[in-house]
């Protein structure tokens, strides 16, 4: 090898870390930026229904005054999940910029029972991944829960029902012609 | 004539005066505050939670609500009451079923839901807070 060459392999060493760098700490660093709630809420569809909705429930108002904001519900945690998920919103920008379909609150709420289900069924299929970065049942004293509240967890963890099953609605509203049977694991499945 | 007139007058706001003195006697709900002034604001409360329910204070009393209800909206799209109260839910989620006459429509048919007209549950069941009653009273239900 002439000198030449080694010098030029160095240059482009140099070169591919600097570009490393840049490009793996913007694409780290974009990922963060579009991981917030004012992210999510800048798109009017998203400050107008569904954050309005969550602020009247216990997940942004409560007694301790720790919250839950957009992504610690609906972005997932474990680095690759996040990515698959980070490219599915692709979708949600097609809706946005292209088709508009939940532009108003009447087409929101003309949608909505379309949009709850298909975020129960990606809670329900993760086992509410989301919900037990907070929520764990090893912490749960169920001495200071409700007897009934109590009740239902221990069924809960005996028949591995997950939250989403009784959990519906809790920081959105329902949508229209949601059946209270959806909330009650156990019987819908013991008639079917 | 004019003499009359002027007596009368005098009488007349005599009385506005001494009207407002005997109304001023009553002591209202206000409890002495001032009518231009803001209402006290009441002392914070907390809603009651009772674990098998608050016992009625007469016969037909509709009765209390012995939690929290929050988080319970009930509008036109939906009625968070019957996720448990309802004849689907009561069983399994251990919640009293809402009675039978709210499944009677104003025509006297049965029907598979609650009726619209039993459909705003807190128009009659409330939510209670540990509070002293504002008026003190005897009040005995025949039980």
């Amino acid at each position: 090898m002439t000198k030449g060459a080694k010098k030029g392999t160095f240059g482009l060493l140099v070169i591919g870390i600097v570009f490393g760098i840049v490009l793996w700490g913007g694409f780290n660093w974009t990922l963060a930026m579009t991981n917030t709630e004012e992210f999510c809420i800048s798109c009017h569809e998203m400050e107008a229904t569904p954050y309005v909705e969550l602020e009247d429930t216990v997940h942004f108002s409560n007694r301790t005054g720790v919250r839950a904001t957009c992504p610690d519900c609906h972005v997932p945690r474990p680095w690759i999940h996040k990515v698959i998920r980070k490219i599915q919103a692709s979708t949600e920008l097609y809706h946005h910029f292209i088709t508009g379909d939940v532009d108003t609150p009447e087409k929101f709420e003309a949608k909505r029972m379309h949009l709850a289900q298909s975020v129960w069924k990606a809670m329900k299929d993760t086992d509410s991944r989301e919900c037990r970065n907070c929520h764990n049942y090893d912490s749960m004293d169920f001495d200071k829960q409700e007897s009934r509240s109590a009740d239902q967890h221990d069924e809960a963890i005996e028949n591995g029902w997950t939250c989403i099953d009784c959990h519906k609605g809790i920081a959105h509203s329902l949508p229209e012609g949601f059946d209270p049977g959806w909330n009650t694991p156990g019987e819908a499945e013991d008639e079917g | 004539m004019k003499k009359k007139i002027v007596t009368l007058l005098a009488v007349c706001v005599v009385m506005m005066f001494t009207g407002g003195a005997i109304a001023g006697a009553v002591d209202s709900l206000r409890l002495g505050q001032d009518l231009q002034d803001m209402s006290k604001e009441p002392a914070k409360k907390k809603q009651m939670v009772v674990e098998g329910g608050i016992e009625r204070s007469y016969a037909i009393q509709p009765p209390v609500i012995p939690h929290s209800i929050d988080k319970d909206k009930i509008n036109l799209k939906g009625n968070t009451c019957m996720n448990c109260h309802s004849e689907k839910t009561y069983e399994k989620k251990k919640a009293p079923k809402a009675g039978d006459t709210h499944y009677v429509n104003r025509d006297g048919k049965v029907t598979e839901t609650v009726a619209s007209r039993r459909y705003f549950c807190d128009q009659c069941h409330a939510p209670q807070v540990n509070a002293e009653p504002l008026v003190e009273n005897t009040f005995q239900g025949a039980k």
